[in-house]
């Protein structure tokens, strides 16, 4: 028993799978390496059911791979009940979707969410007559506070119980005769999709929906959607996807003037938030405060528990180390995982969990449309749109989010260019190195320095790949939903299904990571890769111990820092250390190989071949700006 | 007056006359609500060309100027 949650964008889909899948849940499923989507199993009514979450799309005619993901899981599985989310407050054009999932004849639920907002904006549905004319149950719901959630659960058991599939809405006679010919034209060509009918088919390719053209590429049926398509632009002056648009929008249209009452709207104090929000120079003004804000509390709630944390994990590896002696290869090992397990524990979730919390709320607030609005002409100026900011805020907090979060930017081209550069902004592990080594001895102008020379090497580089790959998207198109007050329990499963995805994903790499790390130092191979390093150290002046570090912080980033001092021998590094030395190192660490977590999911997200090149590119660039500075700087000493 | 909607100024409302360019984008408009007839009220302008926020049907939708100037509207 499979039930799809399907929705357009910010329809409030995601809270209402929250309360399906807090509801009962059976077990919860990890994101795999082939959906993402999110899945989980609940019982309704006694019935064992997988609910999904499908990424929100406006059409199931599209072009953009989230939505391409989510049309072809409701062609190709056998989904038993499909429930459409709408917006209610935008009824008129939630409908179009509905349309098309009618056109699917599975069963099918029509959601009105959002029923709150409605009546605010003054819109009344009849929801009696709405369900008649679409011959579907229909369910009024304000997910938010969780009201309607038990009307759903008891018609989405309905629906498939009765398998109520819908009446199949009719267009016009010019596309009804175009359909009928080109579902003769399937049937005697023996086309079939599994579990979608031949009127489906006959639409899309009516459509010309990429996907489908290039699925069949039968010559018969091709000529013959060029000659209709010729006769239906005669008749109605447009192609047969514009046309068919029209018509739905048209649909659409009569339903809602059918069902709606529209009266006087109550003022909105919202109307007025952003006057200020997305003003030319107030909305500036505040998403700097705002960011600056939100930083200060992620870093001042790692800081504080970080500490703590750490001398727990500590502690365990002494008592370790004094019962069974320091030098075995078993102690070495447990060493490993224990550093692994406290790396996440300690160190990465202390900032990840408040950063995700504090992203979910700026997400569910519909603050994060606003900030790409806000720095949509920057980034054009690296060649991306505003909502590629995402990844890069993320960034700042861990890597791993922020490459998880390219995918939702509608190219390719984008996702590639945004998680490439992504990987280079530093994370909260290199940060530790900046402040520790940088502002600790060299002083907090340098360390703000490198910071700037970051941002900067980053709108380069955008710069360089934005041209290296012509664009193919036309610019930005985003809807700005009005603000919205999310409710905790969603806010707190939201942010737990991100966790999991490092959880599951980042932290076996982690401990893994550090077993090898132990491995190393109990075969003592350290010489030898310092000896293999030399070159590379030598030419960037730093010590020959330093070598050991640097593949370190390519399994664990935020450890640099502490086996510098055991490598060098010394916690002062200052008597070890020049000042040039420092800069370099630094500039080099954070610059380099993304760690072995982030590889891991780079890897998962714009595959093999990208990611072979982020890792050689970033240490070409790491290399390079290391040289430069070192050069700049003894130049600048000089003079 | 036809104008393409990257001059319209904010605060004024157009009806969308024509939307020109490749059927790709056409498509994607009319998804996000945006269909020739409309009325659309222009909100406000971002800074350095930034976007445009335009209302319609009760949805805000930010356009690039790019595809703001395939819009034709007449005020
Ligand atoms: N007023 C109101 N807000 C809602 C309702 N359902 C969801 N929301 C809020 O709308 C925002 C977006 O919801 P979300 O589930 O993330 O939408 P999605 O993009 O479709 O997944 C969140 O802040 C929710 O708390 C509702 O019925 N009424």
């Amino acid at each position: 028993m499979k039930i799809a949650l399907v929705g357009q964008p910010n329809c409030g889909k995601s809270t209402i799978f929250n309360h399906i899948a807090s509801y009962k849940a059976v077990t919860s499923n990890f994101p795999g390496t082939t959906v993402s989507f999110t899945e989980s199993k609940v019982s309704i009514y006694g019935d064992l059911c997988i609910c999904v979450d499908l990424p929100g799309t406006y059409s199931l005619v599209s072009r953009d791979l989230a939505e391409i993901t989510a049309r072809n899981y409701l062609i190709s599985e056998e989904v038993d009940a499909i429930v459409n989310v709408v917006d209610a407050s935008i009824l008129e054009r939630g409908l179009e979707l509905t349309i098309q999932l009618l056109e699917l004849k599975k069963p099918l639920i029509l959601c009105l969410n959002m029923i709150d907002e409605a009546r605010r904006k003054g819109i009344f549905i009849d929801k009696e007559k709405l369900s008649e004319i679409l011959g579907i149950p229909v369910v009024e719901t304000v997910a938010v506070k969780g009201e309607g959630m038990n009307e759903l659960f008891r018609e989405i058991r309905r629906t498939y119980k009765e398998k109520l599939v819908g009446k199949v809405p009719q267009y016009g006679p010019t596309i009804e005769k175009a359909i009928k010919q080109l579902t003769e034209e399937i049937k005697l060509n023996g086309i079939r999709e599994p579990y979608v009918s031949k009127r489906f088919l006959a639409l899309r390719i009516l459509e010309e929906d990429p996907y489908f053209l290039k699925k069949f590429p039968v010559d018969g049926l091709i000529k013959l959607k060029e000659k209709i398509s010729e006769t239906i632009k005669k008749e109605s002056g447009q192609r047969p996807p514009l046309a068919i648009s029209s018509e739905r929008h048209a649909m659409s249209l009569n339903i809602f003037e059918d069902v709606a009452e529209v009266k006087t709207p109550k003022p909105d104090f919202r109307d007025r938030l952003d006057d200020v929000l997305m003003h030319p120079i107030w909305g500036y003004v505040f998403l700097l405060l705002i960011m600056y804000g939100f930083f200060q509390i992620v870093f001042k709630f790692g800081g504080y528990l970080e500490g703590p944390l750490i001398d727990v994990f500590n502690n365990l590896i002494n008592q370790l180390k004094s019962s069974y002696g320091s030098q075995t290869l078993l102690t070495k090992l447990v060493e490993g995982v224990i550093q692994g397990f406290s790396g996440g524990i300690a160190i990465v979730l202390p900032y990840l969990v408040p950063f995700l919390l504090g992203l979910s709320l700026l997400e569910d607030l519909g603050y994060l449309p606003r900030i790409a609005y806000l720095t949509d002409a920057f980034m054009h100026k690296i060649g991306l749109h505003g909502k590629s900011v995402i990844p890069f805020i993320l960034g700042y907090g861990c890597n791993v989010p922020a490459v998880m979060a390219t995918r939702i930017l509608e190219t390719k081209r984008e996702r590639i260019i945004s998680a490439t550069l992504s990987v280079l902004v530093p994370c909260s592990a290199r940060s530790t190195i900046i402040f520790g080594l940088i502002a600790f001895y060299v002083g907090p102008t340098a360390a703000l320095g490198i910071y700037v020379l970051n941002i900067f090497v980053i709108a380069v580089a955008g710069r360089i790949m934005s041209k290296l790959m012509p664009e193919e998207a036309p610019g930005l198109m985003l809807e700005v939903p009005a603000y919205r007050l999310p409710s905790l329990k969603v806010l707190l499963l939201k942010t737990w299904f991100r966790l999991r995805e490092f959880i599951y994903v980042a932290w076996p790499i982690l401990i893994v990571g550090s077993m090898v790390l132990s491995l190393i130092e109990y075969a003592h191979w350290d010489i030898l890769i310092n000896n293999l390093l030399y070159p590379l150290t030598y030419v960037l002046s730093l010590p020959k111990q330093v070598g050991v570090t640097l593949i370190f912080g390519i399994l664990r980033k935020e450890l640099s820092l502490i086996m510098l001092m055991q490598a060098l021998g010394t916690p002062h590094l200052n008597q070890v250390l020049t000042h040039l030395q420092m800069m370099t190192f630094t500039i080099f660490v954070v610059f380099y190989i993304p760690c072995a977590a982030t590889i891991g999911v780079l890897w998962k997200e714009i595959g093999r071949k990208w990611t072979l090149f982020s890792i050689g590119f970033t240490t070409g660039l790491a290399l390079v700006l290391a040289l430069l500075v070192k050069y700049i700087w003894i130049l600048a000493a000089s003079l | 007056m036809t104008l393409s909607l990257d001059a319209v100024q904010p605060g004024k409302v157009g009806r969308v006359k024509d939307i020109t360019g490749g059927m790709g984008v056409r498509l994607r408009l009319e998804q996000m609500g945006i269909h020739p007839g409309d009325v659309i009220h222009v909100k406000r302008k971002g800074v350095l060309r930034g976007p445009i926020l335009i209302e319609m049907n009760g949805v805000e939708v930010a356009l690039g100027r790019g595809i703001a100037s395939r819009i034709l509207v007449e005020v």
